[in-house]
C-alpha cells in the first residue's frame, strides 16, 4: 500500500494539474474486466464508486495484521487498531478542513448521518409549528428523516423550488426562511442532475437568520475540494463508498458547539464514560455518537481512499472531470432525440437524460449488453422527477478514472438503443 | 444486436409497447388495482369487468418500460372471457416461463402471443417488469384493492 502510494506520487503523473488516466486505471483492478464479452465501461460512480487497490489492500492488511477492538485493549494489536482508526479520523478532518478531530463522527453513511442529526438535534430543537426547509432536488435520504421528525413533532416541512434547468431559486429560498425555520437541509451536489449548489452563499443567507444548515455532501465529496471552515455549514454528511472507499462507513461532520449540546443517539459501549444503574455519564466527542464497536476496517479503508484522492489532487481531478463533462455533454447532444435533464451552469460530472420515447429501463438493459453500466430510474428523488415531469431518467456519472473512450462507447451504445427501438 | 436482446425485444413486444391494446378503462369496470415497481417507477392501473367468475372486459392505464407495457397489453388480450381459475393457471405458466426459461415445464407455444415474453428470463433484472401486470391482476381479482408493489 505504501509502495503504491509512493509510485502514484513519484510515478510521473505529469504536471500537477493533469491526470494520467491510463496510470490511474491501473490502480482499479475491477475496471480491467470484460462484461458480457465487452470491455467494462463503468458510468455509475454516483451510485457507488470503484475502489483503488490501495483501499482494498488497506482493509486486507488491517485484518491480516492489526485486527483488534479499539479504545479498550491494553495489548499491542488494540493499540495499533486504535491508532489506525483514529488516524483515519485525522485524515478525514484534514480532507474536509474541519477545525477539530472530534468534529468527525464515523457513521454508516450519509443516510445515517442525516438521521442522526434529525433524531438528536432535530428532536431537541423542533417543536409543534416549527419548520424544516429542504429543496426540491433532495435525495429521499434528505427528505424522509425530516418528514419523520415533522410527523413526530407536529412541525412543517417546507420545500425550496428549482428552475427548469435544475437550479435552486435562491430568492424563493430566502423567502422561505422564516422565524419558525429550525434547520435548512440541502444537497451540495444533486445526485440526479449534477447541479452544484452555491452552499457557501446559502449558509450565509441562513446564518443571517440564525438558521443552522445541514449539507448532504454524498455527491460532492468525490468531486469538490471541501473546506468546512470556509463553507461555514453546521453539519456535513458524506459516504465512504462514493469516495472510492468501502461501503458501510460514512462521516458526519458537526460543529463542536452543536455536537456538544446534542443528546446521544444510540446507547451502548464506547459512548459512555461511566455507567451505573442509576445514571450514565456520556463520553466526550466524538465517541458520544459512536456506540458499539465501530466499522474499524471501513474507517481505515476510507482513510486510504482519502490518501489516494489527495495524492491525485482534487484540482487535477476537477480539471479532468470538467473536461470530460464538457466532452460528454457535447457528444450526447448530438445523439438524435436525446434530451439532457439538468443543465445547471455549475455541474458535477453527472449526465441525466431521456432518449426519444424509450423508457430509461430499456436504455439501461441495451447498454448493459454493450458492457456499459449506467443507472436508470428515479434516482431516489421521486419529488424531483415529478417536478421535472418525468417518471425516470437514464444517468451516466463520471469519475476521474473515466476517459473519452467511455463516453464514445456510451454514444455508440445509445445508437444501438435507437436501432432496437427504431 | 445480441441474440439475447433480440429475444427480449421481439417484434411483438415492441409493437405492444408502442401500441398497447386495451389501454383504457373499460365501461362497467367493477374491479381495479394499482401496481408499482418502485425500482424504476413503473405504474399500472388495471381494470376488470367481472361477471360472476368470468372476465368480461379488461383494460389498463399507466406508464412504464417496454417490457411492463407489452406484458400488460399481451395479458389483457389473453384474458378476455377467461374464468378466474383459467387466469390463475395462465399466470403460473407465464411465471414459470419468465423465471425458469427453457427449463420450465411449459410450452411457450401453448401460451400464444404471451410467448413473446419468453426472452425475459435471460434478464433477471427485468422479470419484475414483466410480472407487474400479472401481480396487479391477482390483486384486482382478490378485490384487495391495495396498491401492489414488486418489492
Amino acid at each position: 500500500m505504501r509502495a503504491q502510494r509512493q509510485s502514484l506520487r513519484a510515478g510521473g503523473l505529469g504536471a500537477p494539474e493533469s491526470l494520467d488516466v491510463v496510470r490511474v486505471r491501473a490502480d482499479f483492478p475491477i475496471l480491467e474486466q470484460r462484461v458480457r464479452g465487452k470491455p467494462l465501461v463503468y458510468l455509475d460512480s454516483a451510485a457507488t464508486s470503484q475502489k483503488p487497490r490501495a483501499v482494498i489492500d488497506a482493509i486486507a492488511n488491517y485484518y491480516l495484521e492489526d485486527n483488534a477492538n479499539v479504545h479498550r485493549g491494553v495489548h499491542l494489536l488494540s493499540e495499533r487498531a486504535t491508532q489506525a482508526y483514529e488516524g483515519a479520523r485525522g485524515k478525514v478532518k484534514r480532507f474536509i478542513n474541519a477545525a477539530h478531530d472530534h468534529e468527525i463522527v464515523f457513521v454508516r453513511g450519509t443516510t445515517e448521518a442525516i438521521n442522526l442529526v434529525a433524531q438528536t438535534y432535530g428532536r431537541r430543537r423542533v417543536s409543534p409549528g416549527d419548520e424544516i426547509l429542504i429543496t426540491e432536488m433532495e435525495h429521499h435520504s434528505d427528505i424522509v428523516p425530516w418528514q419523520l421528525l415533522c410527523e413526530e413533532k407536529g412541525a412543517v416541512l417546507r420545500v425550496a423550488p428549482i428552475d427548469d434547468e435544475g437550479q435552486l431559486l435562491l430568492d424563493e429560498m430566502e423567502r422561505l426562511i422564516g422565524p419558525r425555520t429550525r434547520l435548512l437541509a440541502l444537497a451540495h451536489v444533486s445526485n440526479a442532475l449534477g447541479t452544484i449548489n452555491p452552499v457557501r452563499r446559502i449558509v450565509e443567507m441562513a446564518h443571517r437568520r440564525k438558521v443552522p444548515v445541514l449539507v448532504d455532501g454524498a455527491q460532492a465529496a468525490p468531486h469538490l475540494a471541501l473546506d468546512m471552515q470556509s463553507l461555514g455549514c453546521d453539519f456535513y454528511a458524506f459516504s465512504g463508498h462514493k469516495l472510492f472507499g468501502p461501503t458501510g462507513i460514512g462521516v458526519l461532520y458537526g460543529r463542536a458547539e452543536l455536537l456538544e449540546e446534542m443528546p446521544p443517539w444510540q446507547g451502548g459501549g464506547d459512548m459512555i464514560s461511566s455507567v451505573t444503574f442509576e445514571k450514565t455519564t456520556y463520553n466526550k466527542l466524538p465517541y458520544k455518537f459512536e456506540a458499539g464497536t465501530p466499522d474499524i476496517a471501513g474507517a481505515i479503508g476510507l482513510g486510504a481512499a482519502i490518501d489516494y484522492v489527495s495524492a491525485l489532487g482534487l484540482s487535477a481531478i476537477a480539471a479532468h472531470e470538467h473536461g470530460l463533462l464538457a466532452y460528454a455533454t457535447e457528444a450526447l447532444r448530438r445523439v438524435p432525440g436525446l434530451r439532457l435533464i439538468g443543465t445547471a451552469k455549475e455541474k458535477a460530472s453527472v449526465l441525466s437524460f431521456l432518449l426519444g420515447d424509450v423508457h430509461p429501463h430499456d436504455i439501461g438493459t441495451v447498454l448493459d449488453r454493450e458492457g456499459i453500466a449506467i443507472r436508470t430510474g428515479h434516482h431516489c428523488a421521486q419529488p424531483l422527477m415529478r417536478r421535472l415531469g418525468v417518471a425516470a431518467t437514464a444517468r451516466a456519472s463520471l469519475a476521474f478514472y473515466n476517459r473519452r473512450e467511455d463516453v464514445d462507447a456510451l454514444v455508440l451504445g445509445l445508437h444501438k438503443v435507437l436501432e432496437v427501438f427504431a | 444486436m445480441s441474440s439475447e436482446l433480440r429475444d427480449l425485444y421481439q417484434e411483438v413486444v415492441i409493437d405492444h409497447s408502442r401500441k398497447p391494446r386495451n389501454f383504457r378503462k373499460p365501461e362497467g369496470a367493477n374491479r381495479s388495482a394499482e401496481g408499482v415497481n418502485p425500482l424504476c417507477g413503473d405504474q399500472i392501473t388495471l381494470y376488470l369487468k367481472l361477471t360472476g367468475d368470468v372476465i368480461e372486459d379488461i383494460g389498463f392505464e399507466g406508464a412504464g418500460c417496454a417490457i411492463s407495457k407489452a406484458s400488460a397489453s399481451l395479458m389483457t388480450t389473453a384474458l378476455k372471457k377467461k374464468t378466474k381459475a383459467e387466469t390463475e393457471t395462465l399466470f403460473e405458466q407465464v411465471h414459470s416461463m419468465l423465471t425458469e426459461g427453457p427449463s420450465a415445464k411449459v410450452d411457450p407455444q401453448a401460451l400464444g402471443k404471451l410467448a413473446a415474453l419468453s426472452g425475459v428470463w435471460e434478464f433477471p433484472a427485468r422479470v419484475k417488469c414483466a410480472t407487474l401486470a400479472w401481480h396487479t391482476l391477482r390483486s384486482a381479482l382478490d378485490g384487495a384493492g391495495a396498491a401492489v408493489s414488486t418489492e
